[in-house]
């Protein structure tokens, strides 16, 4: 075999793997879009139809507007998004100020208390969310706060602050400390120097680690399952599982409730893949 | 008067200057918020949560609460649906990050490579991480379903069965399909972090490797892997903690079933605490996953202490 055919060789394998990846990566996803648009009796005819003759976006009107044989599940989208917004918007925020200013004060200063705080930020990616969820289940109930949003905004913020303080400590830890310093010289005080200097000059840090708190809070499950039961507090993560568990076999709602509440978070992760990328490289080697 | 005023303000100079310049003060400052949520919703819920697990607290019994010592914990130990969930787990763990390993390596190993549009397949990879895991949950088991399911669908197309299957209905290949259902979303993490350290491998050591003779295998073999062995062990500690917490994708897909086939540990510590309503027992069995999971873990801590991160 010579050079020049060995390399096409190569190529055509290559090319072979990428598209199996691309197939793997897509085909569940694609289905579940397709489902989406499809009626019901293409999806549940047998042999199936891998595409629907007459591709129909009849389904996502219904669940935005309602109308005529519309499900208790579909019924509750419109709220359940809402609740899902509200809560992902509240823990991003709240974790993002608490967070960015223990996150400086952990890179930047040494202090009594830095080993056990910088130990603490850990536990939240060893621990069981279960060993968490019981002890807060009897708290929360103990205030009556039982299925309302603000349970979902205080028992997120256990897990979501303590990401964003890693993931700001590496941010903050690649900006030079010369400048800083350079302000301090010139009369800031060090928090005068964190809300002036550092501040803006982490911007790109502040929006990926904001974006990556947003996706994380936004597809929480098992706290909502357990903290949300009414449509007062459900989130879309919660009412795309009751489709397919409480509400009888309605595939195509389901598909369809599946399909919006993923597109958040798959637009901004597509969006802003570089991002993710920091992120999940600072969440999981960073401890 | 004018004196007290004066020290008064010279006070509260001494104070404003304490927070805002002082290191000690700004470090408390800053840190206050964060040491108020974490302490409340994080710390001292885990301590209350041991201590709910040596009494036996069943919130369908107010108003008792009887200490029990470690009775919870010797009645997990003991019991059969237990030490089978933590087989389940451990054979789900192990295998599932084994698999999402050397994929997600062969992934990254084939996209780094040069071709069309590489920047966009490698966007498209991060598809399956971003999902939501209900999502997730419910598209494959709408896969899976036994009788409209694409599976069943496609197989027969196949030719690799001859009616549809009720994919579901014995445990070992539920607990494996599940299994699937997680590979295909986690992948995606190795796939990424792979690339991430490949990208960083200096191109002249391929280059001295080929002036020195080295073929494709040995250049993976002596440099890639080596370069990439600290990622792959702390990817695979950190995965296998995670997975052993795994906890949505059960209950979405399978609910523990058929019969008790896929529960694994933390789906029987929900059941015991949340349609058993057994708190005290539920926490000691969520305590037994800790132990289990800082057994893994602490050698990861030490790891990252050596790699000078604390």
């Amino acid at each position: 075999m010579n050079n020049q055919t060995k390399k096409t060789l190569n190529r055509i394998l290559l090319w072979i793997a990428v598209l199996v990846i691309v197939i793997v990566v897509i085909a569940p996803y694609l289905w579940l879009i397709i489902s989406s648009i499809s009626n019901k009796i293409d999806l549940t005819s047998v042999p199936l139809h891998f595409f629907p003759k007459e591709p129909t976006f009849e389904n996502y009107k219904k669940i935005f507007f309602g109308g005529r044989g519309v499900t208790d599940a579909a019924s509750q989208f419109g709220q359940c998004t809402l609740n899902s917004l509200i809560v992902a918007f509240f823990v991003t925020l709240i974790s993002m100020v608490a967070g960015s200013l223990a996150a400086y004060g952990l890179t930047r200063l040494e202090f009594r208390g830095r080993k056990i705080l910088g130990t603490s930020i850990i536990l939240p990616q060893i621990l069981p969310p279960i060993a968490l969820i019981i002890p807060l289940f009897l708290i929360i109930k103990g205030f009556g706060l039982v299925d309302t949003r603000l349970s979902l905004i205080i028992t997120y913020i256990s897990f979501i602050l303590p990401l964003v303080i890693r993931l700001m400590m590496g941010h903050f830890a690649s900006i030079p400390p010369d400048i800083e310093e350079a302000a301090r010289v010139d009369g800031c005080t060090r928090i005068g120097a964190l809300l002036r200097i550092v501040l803006p000059l982490s911007a790109p840090g502040i929006a990926a680690t904001s974006i990556f708190a947003f996706i994380i809070a936004w597809n929480e499950f098992f706290f909502a399952l357990i903290f949300a039961s009414t449509r007062t507090s459900k989130t879309l993560s919660v009412l795309v599982e009751e489709f397919s568990s409480k509400f009888g076999a309605d595939f195509v709602s389901m598909s369809t409730a599946g399909v919006l509440a993923s597109l958040p978070p798959v637009l901004l992760a597509l969006i802003f893949q570089r991002f993710i990328v920091q992120g999940l490289t600072a969440g999981s080697i960073k401890g | 008067m004018t004196e007290t005023v004066q020290t008064d303000d010279a006070w509260k100079k001494k104070v404003a200057l304490f927070f805002l310049e002082k290191k000690n003060g700004v470090a408390y400052f800053l840190l206050i918020p964060s040491l108020i949520l974490i302490f409340g919703i994080l710390i001292y819920p885990l301590f209350y949560s041991f201590y709910i697990s040596l009494h036996d607290y069943v919130l369908t019994k107010p108003g008792q609460f009887p200490f029990i010592g470690f009775a919870n914990y010797l009645e997990a130990l003991q019991s059969n649906f237990f030490l089978k969930s933590v087989i389940r787990t451990l054979y789900f763990s192990f295998v599932t990050v084994g698999v999402e390993l050397i994929l997600g390596l062969a992934v990254a190993l084939v996209l780094q490579q040069k071709f069309v549009g590489r920047g966009f397949i490698r966007g498209l990879v991060i598809l399956p991480w971003a999902l939501p895991t209900s999502v997730n949950g419910i598209m494959w088991k709408w896969i899976y379903n036994a009788n409209y399911g694409v599976l069943n669908a496609l197989f027969l197309k196949l030719g690799l069965i001859d009616r549809y299957q009720v994919w579901l209905a014995e445990p070992l290949r539920a607990l494996h399909l599940v299994m699937l259902a997680n590979i295909w979303k986690e992948t995606p993490v190795g796939v990424l972090m792979f690339l991430a350290v490949l990208e960083q491998i200096p191109r002249e050591l391929y280059e001295a490797a080929v002036v020195d003779g080295a073929n494709t295998l040995k250049k993976f073999w002596y440099i890639t892997l080596p370069m990439l062995k600290p990622m792959i062990i702390t990817l695979a500690i950190i995965k296998v903690i995670w997975a052993i917490r795994e906890f949505d994708i059960i209950y979405i897909i399978t609910r523990g079933g058929p019969g008790e086939g896929t529960s694994v540990l933390s789906y029987f510590a929900y059941l015991t605490s949340f349609k058993f309503s057994r708190m005290g027992y539920g926490s000691a069995i969520a305590y037994l996953v800790i132990v289990m999971v800082l057994v893994i873990g602490i050698p990861y801590f030490r790891y990252l202490r050596r790699q000078g991160v604390d």
